[in-house]
């Protein structure tokens, strides 16, 4: 076994593959926050005056709020002052072609494994890259635009469809909603917004990629999705971060806007550096994702697979407002090491028949805490409402620790709600059944995670469907010997 | 291909094999019976190598490599199969993935290459034809909601996969019924070969009436008391082990 | 003056004319009330029971005299003529209308007890509930530690005679605030079983504010059942904190069905290995009745197994919540917890609130916790009318069988069949004679 462990130890040290760091010149902002940086931000973006004024009202009503303890998660106070909240890859002029962009960023997108290559057409998906805070290029959108679609990144959005940014900004999220809401609407930076006209199908996954690269920097990026009737769309998140000592910012905002008939499936890879073993460094990940089923008969589904950053704060829900309404939540959340996750969802049912289904596996190893904290709302007026949730824990070691807040709130007899939630380990006795099939330890515990994991693996697209299987692998390396 | 000399190993401080003997020669059949609590099944999980049991004596050549120092996956690999008592349930993981797996790590061990997708499935196909298993249930998580009967056919099946030099039947028949026994033994008869051998762990005869032995020993207390042909199953199911305390005794 | 403030200078005049063992203790828990106050909805584990609306009105402070001539008796629970009764009156305990019949139980006034045998239980195990309640209200009914009660059974002694306990409050002329307390200590070996019930006389508002911790010793057996039936301008909050400090076995049924706002907090801590503990509640409330279940079950030590199964049916505009946490902390291997909560919701203004949490810091554990809400089974119901049973029967019957569940839990056959007979009078207000017992 001697030398097993140190082949894990090595699998250990080097698992975070994403944590280089791309010497790209950046313009940035002076460190720390106040009214002269939302205005640098804003002017840096070329924004209209009605966007100041929203970022700058956002910020007077953060300046009141406090920083959210009710988590089950602990980490010292972060100074947010001592934050640089707008840094932009210095290119030197407006790109006419993805041949122009910088080579060194070109590089770091291909070492993520990133296509920005519309002649790469095989993975057929649809990419707009962000890099610390903005959007560095857009992929496919020709294509797209002459079905209609807008895919763009939300600083073009603001110049070149004020009139949709000004309807559905801060209409899912509002501005006030909480702390870190608050702090994105008042500096984000940049993010991508997708508009689906009606009756249009989108022909391909969309997909955005973040990456935080220079230093004291965070990132705070907002997505806006808009459905309208009858369209669909499936949007794909993939999120990666340098490896440093110091911890980053991630409080990212996305709200998903569905009309009638219509269908946005929003799937997350997160992988933000988690630290290293002994807990030093990662992402503190403090998201806001809200979706809204405005419409009769639409649905929303969120899929997240959770694997990195130092502390995770995110529960991506929605609001069934629409009569027939369905709202889905998949998460698997796997920590390890120092890892703290506190994630779930909010299924708030307003409409009448309106259904909703909860699907949460965590998984945690090392010494990390895996928290599911959700919420499943019947309003009085929401008749024949249904809902059914499912949170499985599994634990590998026994330092760890697996903890279940889920919130039930029911003011309507017709209404069907159920709960079950189990905690286990993984056994002994089907490691041992794997070994003696010649299977070692650690390709056993990926085999019985992915298992226990199958059921959300199951709603990824087939091209993050492989990637979130590998992650989960190694995000788990060394965890059970 | 096994020696097994003076084996002692226990579980807990509490001493279960006091001193086994055994050696099988490739392309024999052996037969391990006795009644309940005489080691039968801590013998296989000694030979498998469960870390619960502590051996605390003798050795175990396998292969002519020393089979005790190796871990669970590299007996595997030396061709060591164990088909359980109790086959393990694993939530969400498919029989065909989990043989994939297995496959492949145990060719990376014996330095052969992987099979890609459409050879492995067509090795899974003659193993299917071979033991006569449903694909249906090779589609579903690994033995759960299985029946008693399904499991032990698919322990057959992953035994026909591995393709073993030595397979350990640890209580295969116990809780079928004759047709599921028939079926299950149809399968091991139809691995058998001159290279390799089996090592068949009953409680009762009947078994033996489809896999018929070469070798039959008695285990009692932890020692092989008495050791014969396929005859001596059939005494066995006639006296019972009754005549071992007896037997004992006088010794 | 507001409420509160009456309360506080209450309180504070308790420190100058009680000098006994217990005047440190009440001194410290008032400091913390002054701290903390009453919880306010912000307060998660008061986040859906507004206990500050309680201080809105002005009460009788209950540790002021009392008329011992209250008929009190209207209240006692079958086969009392054999059992032990501890009578509390607006608060305090009240010797003279309790009997203790039974050897080996021994029931002293709690200032007594904290300077005679039993001063070193009760300096130690005395308000540790704290420690699980850090809330204004533990605090408060600690810092009026006044007319409380000891009760010890000792070791080896099975109490033949089960001990019923009755909390009544005197509301002829004006609203009380009672706040009883007791400390059980149950000896090594020893069994008993308790009935708690509560009562009122006269038609004014009450908040009694109750805190009972028991301590459980090895291979110590207890049965403690609690009906709760007040009128509908009694507002309680009965705390029950079970201290297993010893291999034993704990058994707690709580039924509800009346009450203006009633919250349990019924907490086990399982401080040795090999504990076990049952749980099991039902509530059925209607009009504006609001009652809330807060458990915690705490597993310090390996092997321990509790269950736990809540049922509530709600009607009117009444409000049911359950929260059910469940730790296991870090070694206590094998742990075995199941906790599961169930609802039927009788009427559109009716809401439940239900979060069972668990907690889980060791690895070798099967803990599992499931709930349900819903309406009454229409599959069943149209079954029964289908053999030709009415609809207001079969609605009786499927309610009747929904809390026969928890009702089996009750196990002495008087008290089982005293709350069957609270539950189907109930009923048959509902859907008339509907249920024949």
């Amino acid at each position: 076994m001697n030398d097993g462990l140190s082949t894990i130890e090595q699998q250990i040290t080097s698992d975070y593959k994403y944590g280089f760091t791309s010497n790209l010149e950046a313009d940035q902002a002076p460190k720390g926050l106040n009214e002269d940086i939302i205005r640098f931000i804003s002017g840096r973006k070329k924004e209209p005056e009605w966007m100041l004024e929203w970022r700058l009202k956002a910020y007077r009503n953060w300046l009141k709020m406090e920083v959210p303890d009710w988590a089950n998660i602990k980490y010292p106070a972060v100074d947010f002052q001592d934050i640089i909240y707008y840094s932009a890859p210095k290119q030197s002029k407006k790109l006419n072609s993805l041949d122009e962009i910088d080579p060194e960023l070109r590089r770091t997108f291909e070492k993520l494994g990133i296509s920005l290559d519309e002649q790469k057409r095989l993975s057929g998906v649809a990419v707009d890259a962000v890099i610390d805070s903005v959007s560095v290029a857009t992929t496919f959108r020709e294509q797209l635009g002459e079905l209609g679609i807008i895919f763009c990144s939300i600083s073009e959005a603001i110049q070149e469809h004020p009139e949709l940014i000004k309807k559905y900004i801060g209409s899912v999220v509002p501005m006030t909603d909480n702390f870190y809401a608050a702090l994105n609407s008042a500096v984000f930076t940049d993010g991508s917004f997708c508009y689906i006209p009606k009756g249009v199908r989108c022909p391909m996954e969309l997909s955005t990629y973040f990456r935080i690269n220079a230093e004291n920097t965070g990132q705070f990026e907002r997505t806006l999705i808009v459905a309208e009737e009858g369209s669909y769309v499936s949007y794909l998140e993939g999120c990666t971060a340098p490896m440093r000592d110091e911890n980053q910012l991630h409080a990212a905002v996305v709200e998903l806007v569905a009309m009638d008939h219509a269908e946005i499936k929003y799937s997350t890879v997160q992988n933000w550096y988690p630290g290293d073993k002994e807990g030093k460094g990662g992402i503190y990940n403090f998201v806001t994702k809200r979706g809204i089923c405005a419409g009769v008969h639409s649905k929303i589904s969120w899929t997240q697979v959770e694997t990195g950053s130092a502390v995770t704060w995110k529960y991506p829900s929605c609001i069934l407002k629409g009569d027939h309404s369905i709202g889905e939540f998949y998460s698997v959340a796997v920590t390890n090491h120092h890892q703290q996750a506190d994630t779930g969802t909010k299924m708030i049912h307003l409409g009448k028949n309106t259904r909703s289904r909860i699907v949460s596996k965590g998984i945690s190893a090392g010494v990390s805490h895996n928290s599911y904290r959700g919420l499943v709302s019947v309003a009085k007026n929401a008749s024949n409402a249904r809902n059914f949730s499912q949170c499985d824990s599994l634990l590998l070691g026994d330092r760890c620790g697996a903890h279940t807040f889920p919130y039930i709130e029911v003011k309507n007899n017709t209404a069907q709600v159920e709960h079950e939630a189990t905690t286990s380990k993984i056994g002994e006795d089907q490691i041992f059944y794997c070994n003696q099939r010649g299977i070692d330890t650690e390709t056993a515990v990926a085999l019985i995670v992915n298992g226990f994991a199958k059921e959300v693996m199951n709603q990824l697209p087939m091209e993050f469907a492989v990637e979130a299987q590998k992650l989960l692998a190694i995000t788990l390396e060394g965890s059970v010997g | 291909m096994l020696q097994i000399k003076d084996l002692q190993a226990g579980i807990e401080g509490k001493e279960i094999l006091k001193g086994i003997n055994l050696t099988i020669q490739p392309g024999e059949v052996h037969a391990i019976m006795g009644p309940n609590g005489s080691g039968k099944s801590t013998l296989a999980s000694v030979l498998a190598g469960r870390s619960d049991y502590e051996v605390t004596g003798g050795s175990v050549e396998f292969l002519g490599k020393d089979l005790l120092d190796l871990s669970p996956e590299a007996r595997a690999g030396e061709g060591l199969f164990l088909a359980f008592q109790y086959p393990v349930e694993i939530p969400g993981l498919s029989t065909i993935n989990f043989m994939k797996t297995a496959v492949n790590e145990v060719r990376k061990y014996r330095g052969q290459e992987a099979l890609d997708a459409a050879e492995f499935l067509k090795l899974m196909k003659e193993k299917m034809n071979l033991v006569n298993i449903d694909k249906n249930l090779l589609t579903r998580s690994l033995n759960e909601g299985f029946s008693g009967g399904e499991k032990k056919r698919n322990e057959v099946f992953q035994m026909a996969m591995l393709e073993p030099r030595l397979a350990i039947l640890d209580e295969t028949d116990s809780g079928l019924d004759i047709d599921a026994i028939r079926i299950a033994a149809a399968g091991v008869n139809a691995v058998r070969s001159k290279e390799n051998a089996t090592l068949v762990i009953t409680h009762y005869q009947r078994l033996l009436d489809y896999i018929v032995p070469d070798f039959v020993h008695v285990l009692y207390n932890g020692r092989i008391v008495k050791s014969g042909g396929k005859e001596l199953a059939l005494e066995l199911e006639e006296t019972g082990y009754s005549f071992l305390k007896n037997e004992m005794n006088i010794a | 003056m507001s409420t509160i403030n009456i309360i506080k200078d209450k309180a504070r005049e308790l420190g100058t004319t009680q000098a006994d063992a217990l005047q440190p203790i009440r001194s410290a828990a008032l400091a913390s009330f002054d701290k903390l106050g009453v919880p306010a909805v912000k307060h998660e584990e008061w986040k859906y029971t507004r206990i500050s609306q309680l201080f809105n009105q002005s009460y009788k402070i209950g540790t002021d005299t009392v008329d011992s001539k209250l008929n009190w008796e209207l209240f006692r629970l079958p086969e009392f003529e054999t059992a032990n009764e501890l009578v509390f009156i607006n608060g305090v305990y009240n010797a003279a209308a309790s009997t203790v019949r039974s050897a080996g139980l021994v029931v002293l006034p709690l200032e007594e007890a904290a300077k005679g045998e039993y001063a070193s239980i009760v300096s130690k195990h005395l308000g540790h509930s704290a420690e699980y309640l850090k809330d204004g209200i533990n605090a408060l009914n600690t810092s009026f530690l006044v007319g409380g009660v000891f009760i010890g059974v000792n070791r080896s002694t099975e109490i033949e005679h089960p001990v019923y306990i009755y909390t009544i409050n005197d509301g002829r002329a004006e609203n009380v605030f009672a706040q009883p307390r007791t400390l059980v200590h149950v000896a090594a070996n020893a069994g008993v079983m308790f009935v708690e019930t509560y009562g009122s006389i006269g038609h004014a508002d009450h908040f009694t504010n109750q805190v009972m911790e028991v301590v459980v010793e090895q291979d110590a057996r207890i049965e403690y059942y609690k009906i709760q039936n007040d009128h509908a301008g009694a507002s309680l909050v009965s705390t029950t904190h079970f201290r297993q400090v010893g291999k034993s076995y704990v058994h707690a049924v709580t039924i509800s069905l009346n009450g203006a706002m009633v919250r349990n907090n019924l907490n086990m801590v399982m401080e040795a290995e090999y504990c076990e503990s049952n749980m099991y509640g039902l509530y059925f409330t209607s009009d504006s009745c609001h009652v809330d279940n807060h458990t915690i079950v705490d597993n310090a030590k390996p092997h321990c197994l509790s269950n736990e199964y809540y049922k509530g049916i709600l009607d009117g505009a009444s409000t049911g919540v359950f929260n059910g946490k469940i730790f296991v902390r870090q070694d206590a291997q094998k742990i075995n917890a199941f906790q599961s909560n169930k609802n039927i919701l009788l009427s559109d203004t009716a809401s439940v609130y239900t979060k069972p949490q668990l907690e889980i810091f060791a690895d070798d554990v099967k803990c599992s916790h499931g709930c349900t809400i819903g309406r009454l089974d229409e599959e069943g119901l149209f079954y029964l009318r289908s053999r030709g049973i009415t609809e207001a029967t079969a609605k009786s019957l499927l309610l009747h069988s929904f809390a026969v569940d928890i009702l089996e839990q009750v196990k002495p056959d008087a008290i089982r069949v005293y709350i069957d007979q609270l539950i189907s009078e109930r009923l048959g207000s509902y859907y008339g004679n509907a249920y024949p017992i």
